[in-house]
């Protein structure tokens, strides 16, 4: 079992399915027998505003907030809110992101322009994975499940064992759409 | 809406938020009534509750205030109550609660006050320890799940015991984080009944003066009790300086500082002095590290005179977080930061796709008309493109705004503006606003948006929406009658969403010299799910780029290469908004079969 803490910030927009991909990556790690802390804000988040969930595990934790410069992983379900993470991220540590954007209504009325992500994440050369999850979640037929895709993709990262994600999954989803998720996140681990 | 079930770890371990934490101890302390009011971060506490814990007698009153007087009602009655609401809620609780204070509990009364450092979803961030303080009541401060699972038992038994209401203060990174519970079974206690007792319960000025002596002596007797209570303790270590702290800070201390000598502070009313005097005598310099005003620090350096620093060096406005108590206790020693931030177009909540009150803020921007606010998803009407929202000050507020502004400046002063209020906001402490416009011979306009839901905490039934917490039908409250039975002679009810309407309506009422409601009425988009996936279409041969439809602000549209985009994925498909906004005929919308 890894010794120190792994830190990861989930983040994307209202509805995407943020909070129910934290909730199985804390489950998981809890089931892979870590000590295991999250935080996230609801409210606001809840109409289509930026959302985040930290979660960090490891044999104890205190603090539920990652701290800046020490994450290993952003999973970001929207490119331009996993930039915003990016100050968070520690030496080492990288972004991995699925490559939809989604415009705020500041961009959506011509008020900004959506910013050239790519551009922006080379230009400080951030590590950066970014992932066709939307696509692969369509290909299955249910755009819903992108987050599990996004999950199933950093999984080989996590230091936790596949049988603890099926349990995970089996014990944060409900019944009916189990089949689905559990298809999305194998679908995930491939790409 | 919470629709999952708790995650069970292993045997007797459950991995839950500090809310949920919440419903589980109050369960195990064999409580038999909750009540409260909705409100982010303590919403899901009752929820909870009405979902896993169906020994509870579990209900969402009109207000805080009620909530607090029913759960003080079954107290009295010997039954183990709790009430919890956000930390706004409990300044409309704060009549009940003080005198709460002198009367003590019966059967265990625990409040939950979840503040909000940060105001992730609030409009001040007042600590509450210092009603609590206030109001001579116990306070009890979790730093995480466990302890609030914990604390809400302990605190069952403290009420008891001590013959007083406990406060249990939250704050939003306790209710909202999630981590390991170690939990019980249930303990059963019966209702012990209710007997008369008026020397206890009411608190005329002869009976009140021996109370609020025996509130005295109840705080002196709890101090001494606490510092040998484990609610707090000292954690020895570098003797060269010592930390106080309290609820989530604890965490962060113990993050940044696992060296430092702390003492943790459970009990934050009355504090344990004895204890605090013995870690005062055991390290050399004392920091203050706690969210919020200086509560601690305050109390504990004026009685000692202790040259200690806290506010000096921890910030007291926002929350705290490890960076900032890294920074405070270890100057310059941060962790490095790689990748620096960039600058990039905010991302703000909007109201939803299909939402009823996007054709209300519509019309009232169309016709350069605004609105005084209130608090629920509608705040959201000051965002452009509809500009239609400039003041909110607390619950209800709109509508006293509106008749106070009336009474300085007169109609024509304020120009054309309307008193924004949803339906559950309107129950909650509109009433009695729109009874003193009445009263006071006021003439404005009272618009409330009739969306059949608490919808801003996530969507929750109240009196209006014909349901319980628990889902049992109840009566549905008249607004209509209401309102005329205050004595409106004006009210109105009309669909947001059919614009021609309420256009026409909004002039009417804005140009009326007389005191008026309008009730816009369409329910909630998380009220159903629609069975057909019918979405608005843009036609850009007719599309005459006139960019009418931007207007409405809604998510599912958005401006590319001179036309609108509509997002099929977003399209509510029983909004028709922008069907009826453009001029041209270049959207539509397949309408049939909708109803």
């Amino acid at each position: 079992m890894k010794d120190s803490t792994t830190n990861v910030i989930i983040c994307g927009t209202g509805g995407q399915g943020t909070l129910l991909a934290s909730e199985v990556l804390c489950a998981a790690a809890m089931f892979q027998g870590f000590d295991v802390k999250k935080s996230e804000v609801h409210g606001m988040s809840q109409r289509g505003g930026s959302v985040s969930s930290h979660v960090r595990f490891g044999k104890k934790i205190y603090s539920p907030l990652v701290e800046k410069g020490t994450a290993d992983l952003i999973l970001a379900m929207e490119k331009m809110e996993g930039l915003r993470w990016a100050p968070f991220l520690a030496p080492g540590g990288r972004i991995v992101s699925c490559d939809l954007e989604i415009n705020p209504m500041t961009v959506q009325t011509g008020a900004a322009e959506y910013p050239d992500i790519d551009a922006l994440i080379r230009e400080q050369g951030i590590p950066c994975h970014s992932i066709k999850a939307m696509e692969a979640a369509e290909e299955l037929g249910n755009p819903k499940v992108v987050n599990m895709v996004l999950l199933g993709a950093i999984a080989p990262h996590m230091p936790i064992d596949e049988e603890n994600w099926t349990k995970a999954i089996q014990e944060c989803v409900p019944h009916k759409a189990l089949e689905a998720n559990l298809r999305a996140f194998a679908r995930g681990r491939e790409l | 809406m919470r629709h999952r079930k708790l995650n069970v770890v292993t045997e007797g371990q459950l991995l839950l938020s500090g809310n949920e934490a919440v419903a589980r101890g109050a369960w195990e302390a064999g409580t038999h009534f909750a009540a409260a009011y909705p409100g982010t971060p303590s919403t899901e506490i009752l929820e909870t509750i009405a979902e896993e814990y169906p020994e509870i007698d579990a209900q969402w009153a009109p207000n805080e205030k009620v909530a607090l007087e029913v759960a003080a009602g079954a107290s009295f009655g010997g039954a183990r109550v709790l009430s919890a609401m956000k930390h706004v809620g409990l300044n409309v609780a704060a009549d009940p609660l003080f005198t709460l204070s002198y009367i003590g509990a019966t059967g265990g009364i625990v409040i939950v006050s979840a503040d909000d450092p940060g105001m992730h979803s609030s409009q001040n961030e007042q600590d509450n320890r210092l009603m609590g303080r206030a109001a001579k009541v116990v306070i009890l401060e979790p730093s995480d799940s466990q302890e609030a699972r914990d604390m809400v038992i302990e605190g069952m038994r403290i009420s008891e015991d001590f013959d007083t209401p406990v406060l249990l203060r939250m704050t939003t990174r306790v209710c909202h984080s999630k981590s390991v519970v170690k939990v019980g079974p249930r303990v059963e206690i019966p209702v012990s009944g209710y007997r008369a007792d008026i020397m206890k319960r009411v608190p005329i000025p002869a009976h009140a003066r021996k109370m609020h002596s025996r509130v005295v002596k109840r705080l002196d007797d709890l101090s001494a009790w606490s510092s040998e209570s484990s609610l707090n303790r000292i954690e020895p270590g570098d003797p060269s300086r010592g930390i106080i702290t309290s609820g989530v800070s604890y965490q962060y201390v113990k993050e940044v500082s696992p060296e430092a000598s702390i003492l943790k502070i459970g009990m934050s009313n009355p504090l344990p002095w004895n204890l605090i005097e013995k870690f005062l005598g055991m390290v050399e310099k004392v920091v203050f590290v706690e969210e919020g005003e200086p509560y601690l620090e305050e109390r504990i350096r004026s009685r000692f005179l202790n040259p200690a620093i806290g506010k000096d060096i921890v910030p007291l406005e926002g929350e705290l977080s490890p960076d900032v108590v890294r920074h405070a206790l270890h100057p310059g020693t941060s962790k490095p930061v790689t990748w620096y931030p960039v600058d990039l177009p905010g991302r703000p909540p909007v109201l939803c796709p299909g939402c009823p009150h996007r054709g209300a803020f519509y019309c009232l921007s169309k016709l350069k008309a605004s609105s005084t606010g209130d608090i629920g998803c509608y705040t959201l009407g000051l965002m452009p493109p509809h500009n239609a929202l400039e003041t909110t000050v607390c619950m209800g507020a709109s509508i006293g705004v509106l008749s106070g502004l009336e009474k300085a400046v007169g109609r024509g002063g304020y120009g054309k503006l309307v008193a924004a209020i949803g339906e559950s906001t309107f129950v909650h402490s509109g009433i009695t606003g729109l009874i003193d416009m009445v009263y006071n011979g006021n003439t404005g306009t009272v618009m409330i948006m009739d969306n059949s839901l608490t919808a801003m905490t996530g969507g929750q039934h109240n009196p209006t929406t014909g349901s319980r917490l628990n889902g049992q039908p109840s009566p549905v409250l008249d607004l209509e009658n209401l309102c005329r039975a205050c004595g409106v002679q004006h009210v109105k009810v009309v669909d947001p969403h059919d614009l021609k309407e309420m256009e026409k309506t909004l002039k009417e009422e804005l140009a009326r010299e007389e005191l008026s409601v309008i009730i816009t009425r369409r329910p909630c988009v998380m009220c159903y799910r629609p069975a057909k996936k019918v979405h608005a279409v843009s036609d850009t041969e007719k599309c005459v780029s006139c960019r009418q439809c931007m207007k409405l602000g809604c998510p599912a549209i958005s401006w590319g290469d001179g036309h609108p985009v509509i997002s099929s994925l977003l399209c509510w498909p029983k909004c028709n908004l922008c069907v009826q906004v453009c001029p041209v005929g270049a959207l539509s919308k397949d309408m049939e079969g909708q109803e």
